[in-house]
């Protein structure tokens, strides 16, 4: 049975008791428990099934590396599946689910699976799923996918949320242990800028549960001291429940902080992502315990011999009543003694170095406690929890010596450095053959741009496993001067390394062996890979899954390519670990996100019209970032009526068109006009003063890029409008070419699309309704069509431009954005007798489909070129260059079959559908049909009554009045190429 | 003639920093040679201000000049005095190649004040406060937009952003400043 023990606990509270359930049952704990402590104190000790066999599985470690304990945790929207028990703190009413069983945990049907184990070697999947092909996508996949996965996802959105933070630093320090308090007591001394980040909600690491003493203290009372003197400087920064999840290049460095995972329901953010710019990072992170490899090792109630004194000496929970240690090394004894410090049993100590001399292992002799050299686990007895081990020879082949009844195991096969953080930016390691470990050599360290290492490890990290090292290595690290702190602890003679237990297990044994205890990767499995010629460990990673859980191998790695080393007959530095990548640990999907959700998720862009539309029951249409109003449907109407409705008010009467997010990019200098004929097709240099012309944007490549018109405001000042789409990528456009290109030529640029409300007035009235407004010669002689006034509209400032896209009388007015709804109310209010009333975008695209008129994004898609579209007239056939000139002048290019603009009518007058194809006879050579045209723009024109279309047809220009057929589905629908103005071709409309 | 509205009409939010939309301002962009004599000179004419240096910002009364770009100032002014010092400096830079355009109407002005202002836009700018002097702008991004910011007096720091994204920007400000998410470590 595990426990609560009656006294002691250095992190709980024990006058705070928290209830909470797990699979339902009501458990009681204490406040500083983890899930872990508190589940185990409740005898909980099976806590989930594994993934693969869905063996019965335990709580093994004490901390980030668990791999067995993870657990669905919290109810409806703060549900999260995965969560690490080992690592999650308890809080109030804590509702944890077991994952991987059904329908229960005790009960599992999947269990089953432990069966055919010999069935689901490494590489079942591939193996099986192979053949027949078809089969994986109708067949395996689906089914696979179904017993796929751990946890169950949540199935409401999160109630909680997150945010990110930045911060800078000359020291990050990657560790609230012993090593990191004094390497940030070091470099905080010496005047540098500290920040130490620790991933757990207590400082000073294990080095109080070790015993370790610091300058004659207890290391408690050596570790408050130091955090009180880190407080009171300035320059230091501390962070409890930040884990520093990866280190990147130029020393950014990403950490996630648990702001009120134990807080639930408190109005927090629940985590904070922090991105962070550190000179030096030294990475403080200890060293994780690993694992033996013997049968029976993953069964409930054999865990980690650290973890086992965690449990007692942090939260006074007793793993055991009767615990066999098991070890390769002195560190394990000191579990021995905390256990029997706590009342426990011990029944013995089976050490798999032929002697154990040192002055640990004679503590515990003294204590009384039976220490059996050169031996080792056979098997473990025990279903859902441990009830014996056979103990035999380590040298041997497993024979059974004796039979020791226990209900706990604790198991020690070395320490690995946690060299993530050193690793993750291309440190690379060295091995330690004498300590069985890969530790990071600082010959090899991350350099940052000035070539220089700028991560290095401290403590157990760099390999120091002894407390006396581990801080004089620390305090180097920080740039100490003067004497380091000097800790004292037992020393430890040499560990023995081993791999599997006992060395000559034979196969039915070594198939009980785990490695990974996530994904059920067994040494059996890893021997398999190694005799099917896998010889790389990245290859067997993927081959076996080994590490590739959500542990990502913090345990199993050095375990499973020690196993693949002695399996290929190679040292264990030939065969190398696998990559070390971020994130150390998982971190949530919602603090990645951050703030950006709900209406912050992405930035909505609002002209000064917006409120208005938004009022007047505008349904909208998203153009890149902004909102533009798809039409304003009035009660009763659907939207294609209020459509009709807009395009035959702004054809009889007056439109109002919000326009304000076209592109208005001024372009002023003595080359302005140059630059302009190089940017446009067309001449804009010749544009007189004070009048506007139509002009296309091609790219290097020849392809249509963008439309609008110019005008030219003063001798070296001209207005580019771009598209609602194209106004920063065109001002970048030219920056770029300006910047990089014609870097000597004198112009500037400046975007002021957002320092003008632009508003198009359209239609017949268009003309009465500035005049009514007042302040502006606007008659027909005064201002012509393509003609630009500056002046006063209704008292506002205003830029009037004689343009339309729409074949009426039409005006563009710009005022100041914050007069802008001014302005516009301004319009309806004197338009009301008018028939002023707004139209939206889509009445807008049939108004300009009626003329024939082109949308960039309709009729264009990054393969079409002026010439294609009929636009000849707006490309200047003298100018000795422009962008894209070359590109149009290439066989393909020019070649007469190409696709080119034509107007489309069907002939039964329906509407043509969006994007269809007009098939020709014959296929390609992949076997398609050949394919002759597409439709680009369709509409039904409420001003002819009838499906309006243009689209792009092999050599469409020369083939008027010929019919072709469109596919749409099952329907061929025939139409006429005609000429693409439907409407007024003679332009009389907006002449007048 | 109408009064000219800001974006959001100066709201305001209270967090563990004050979140406030700052009405109108007159906003200049001066594009030119910032090494020529007559650009100090057509400045300090128009505005009073001095030629900032990289990165600074100079003062004169109400009237800011702010680094943007080698190339580039950003002039910060009353409103109302927007058109006429645009005019003043056309004439003062007549005959050089230099480029003035009121942006008073394109932009969004918010001040963040209080002992924890720093902590709100931490969260939102990668910018390190810490190493922020004051008379300093910087050009930098809030979440997913543009923006620049300075210390404009002490304990507040003043931010543009464009006038399209105010609404976006006031909310990701009042959702930073949002009591209890201090950064600062318990």
């Amino acid at each position: 049975m595990s426990t609560r023990l009656a006294t002691g606990g250095r992190l709980i509270d024990r006058t705070k008791p928290l209830g909470f359930t797990f699979d339902g049952r009501a458990l009681r704990g204490y406040a500083g428990d983890t899930l872990a402590a508190a589940l185990l104190a409740n005898d909980q000790m099976m806590i989930a099934r594994s993934f693969k066999y869905h063996r019965p599985r335990g709580i093994l470690a004490a901390g980030v590396e668990e791999p067995n304990a993870l657990v669905g945790l919290g109810q409806g929207p703060r549900h999260e599946p995965d969560q690490r028990a080992t690592t999650t703190e308890l809080f109030a009413d804590a509702a944890m689910v077991s994952q991987n069983a059904w329908p229960s945990l005790t009960l599992d049907v999947g269990a089953l699976n432990t069966l055919f184990a010999r069935f689901l070697p490494a590489g079942f999947y591939y193996k099986t799923f192979m053949f027949p092909r078809f089969a994986w996508k109708h067949l395996y996949e689906p089914v696979v996918r179904l017993s796929a996965g751990i946890g169950k996802a949540p199935a409401e959105p999160d109630a909680d949320r997150y945010e990110q933070a930045y911060d800078f630093t000359d020291v990050l320090i990657a560790g609230g242990g012993i090593a990191g308090l004094t390497a940030a007591l070091a470099a905080a001394q010496g005047g540098q800028r500290v920040l130490v980040l620790e991933q757990t909600a207590h400082w000073g690491g294990r080095a109080p549960v070790d015993g370790v003493a610091i300058d004659g203290k207890p290391a408690d009372a050596w570790v408050a001291e130091a955090l009180a003197t880190l407080r009171a400087m300035p320059n230091v920064t501390l962070r409890r429940r930040t884990m520093v999840a990866g280190v990147y290049d130029h020393g950014f460095v990403i950490a996630q902080e648990s702001v009120a995972d134990h807080l639930p329901g408190a109005d927090l953010p629940r985590h904070r992502l922090w991105r962070i710019r550190a000179r030096r990072i030294i990475a403080a992170t200890g060293a994780i315990e690993r694992p033996l490899a013997f049968a029976g090792n993953d069964i409930p109630g054999v865990m980690l011999a650290s973890a086992a004194r965690d449990y007692v000496v942090n939260f006074a929970v007793s793993p055991g009543d009767r615990t066999v240690i098991v070890t390769n090394n002195d560190d394990a004894y000191r579990t021995a003694l905390a256990l029997l410090d706590a009342g426990l049993v011990v029944p013995a100590i089976l050490d798999a170095r032929a002697t154990a001399s040192g002055e640990l292992p004679n503590m515990a002799r003294a204590r009384g406690i039976r220490v059996l050299e050169g031996r080792g686990i056979a098997k473990v007895k025990g279903g859902k929890r441990v009830r014996a081990v056979q103990v035999c020879a380590q040298a041997g082949e497993g024979a059974e010596l004796e039979t020791i009844a226990c209900d706990c195991v604790a198991m020690s096969g070395g320490f690995s450095p946690v060299v993530h953080l050193f690793s993750q930016p291309g440190g690379k390691l060295a091995w330690d053959a004498a300590n069985g470990m890969f530790t990071p050599d600082p010959a090899r360290a991350p350099t940052g741009a000035d070539g220089q290492p700028f991560v290095a490890c401290a403590g157990a990290a760099s390999g120091a496993l002894q407390a006396h090292d581990c801080l004089e290595g620390a305090h180097a690290a920080g740039g100490g001067t003067g004497p380091a702190p000097q800790a004292s602890a037992p020393p430890e003679a040499p560990m023995q390394p081993v791999w599997m237990m006992p060395q000559g297990a034979p196969p039915a044994l070594r198939a009980k062996m785990w490695l990974d205890f996530q994904n059920d990767v067994k040494v059996s499995d890893v021997q398999l890979a190694a005799r099917e010629g896998y010889v790389s460990v990245e290859h067997t990673k993927r081959y076996t899954t080994l590490g590739m859980a959500s542990d990502q191998g913090k345990m199993s790695n050095i375990n499973g390519l020690a196993i693949l080393s002695d399996a290929l007959g190679q040292p264990i530095p030939a065969t190398g670990t696998t990559t070390f990548r971020p994130p150390y640990a998982p971190i949530s999907f919602g603090a990645i996100a951050g703030e950006a959700r709900g209406e912050i998720f992405q930035p909505l862009r609002r002209t000064p019209m917006h409120g208005w539309h938004e009022a007047n029951g505008a349904h909208w249409e998203p153009v890149g970032l902004w909102r533009r109003p798809y039409c304003y449907p009035r009660a009763g109407e659907t939207q294609t009526q209020a459509v009709m409705r807009e395009v035959t008010n702004t054809r009889q009467h007056l439109g109002l068109l919000d326009a304000s997010t076209l592109g208005k990019i001024v372009v002023k200098g003595p080359d302005a006009g140059r630059f302009l004929d190089m940017l446009y097709t067309g001449v804009m240099s010749t544009l007189p003063v004070g009048k506007c012309r139509y002009g296309l944007m091609c790219s290097e490549n020849g392809f249509l890029m963008d439309d609008g018109v110019v005008v030219r405001l003063a001798d070296d000042t001209w207005l580019c409008h771009t598209t609602t789409g194209g106004a920063d990528r065109i001002h970048a456009h030219m920056e770029d070419w300006l910047q990089c290109e014609w870097w000597d030529w004198q112009v500037y640029t400046a975007n002021l699309t957002e320092q003008f409300a632009q508003i198009a007035i359209v239609g017949p009235n268009a003309r009465e309704l500035l005049q009514r407004l007042g302040g502006l010669d606007v008659s027909r002689e005064a201002l012509p069509f393509m003609a630009f006034a500056e002046g006063t509209l209704a008292g506002i400032p205003a830029r009037v431009f004689r343009i339309s896209f729409s074949g009426e009388l039409s005006y563009e007015v710009a005022v100041p954005a914050s007069h802008g709804l001014a302005f516009w109310n301004a319009c309806l209010a004197a338009g009301a007798d008018l028939g002023a009333m707004p139209y939206g975008t889509e009445a807008l695209h049939v108004l300009r489909a009626e003329k024939g008129f082109i949308m960039i994004g309709d009729e264009t898609d990054g393969t079409v070129i002026p010439q294609d579209l009929g636009l000849g007239w707006a490309i200047s056939k003298k100018k000795p260059d422009y962008l894209g000139k070359r590109a149009q002048e290439r066989a393909h290019m020019t070649n007469p079959d190409r696709w080119k603009l034509v107007g489309l009518e069907t002939l039964d007058g329906s509407v043509l559908p969006d994007g269809v194809l007009a098939p020709a006879p014959g296929v390609n050579a992949n076997g398609q049909r050949l394919t002759q045209g597409r439709v680009t723009s369709t509409y039904f024109s409420p001003t002819l009554g009838r499906g309006i279309a243009m689209g792009l047809v092999a050599r469409g220009p020369e083939r008027m009045g010929e019919e072709i057929d469109f596919v749409a589905g099952d329907k061929t629908i025939r139409a006429r190429i005609r000429d693409q103005v439907f409407y007024d071709k003679d332009g009389e409309k907006q002449n007048v | 003639m109408s009064e000219p509205t800001s974006a959001l009409g100066g709201s305001s939010a209270e967090g563990f920093a004050r979140v406030t939309e700052a009405g109108l301002h007159g906003m200049i962009t001066l594009r030119g040679d910032l090494a020529a004599p007559a650009m100090a000179r057509a400045l300090k004419a128009a505005t009073g201000c001095a030629l900032p240096g990289q990165r600074a910002i100079s003062a004169h009364g109400a009237n800011l000049a702010a680094w943007m770009a080698p190339d580039e100032l950003l002039l910060l002014l009353p409103y109302p005095e927007a058109a006429a010092i645009c005019a003043k400096l056309e004439t003062a830079l007549a005959g050089e190649h230099a480029l003035v355009a009121n942006v008073s109407d394109a932009r969004a002005l918010f001040r963040i004040t209080g002992a924890k202002a720093d902590q709100v836009l931490a969260k939102l700018c990668p910018v390190d406060f810490a190493a922020l002097p004051a008379a300093e702008i910087r050009r930098t991004r809030a979440a997913q937009v543009a923006a620049a910011l300075w210390r404009s007096a002490p304990d507040e720091i003043s931010l543009i952003c464009f006038r399209s994204v105010a609404r976006y920007m006031f909310d990701l400000l009042a959702t930073s400043a949002r009591p209890g998410s201090e950064l600062a470590p318990a």
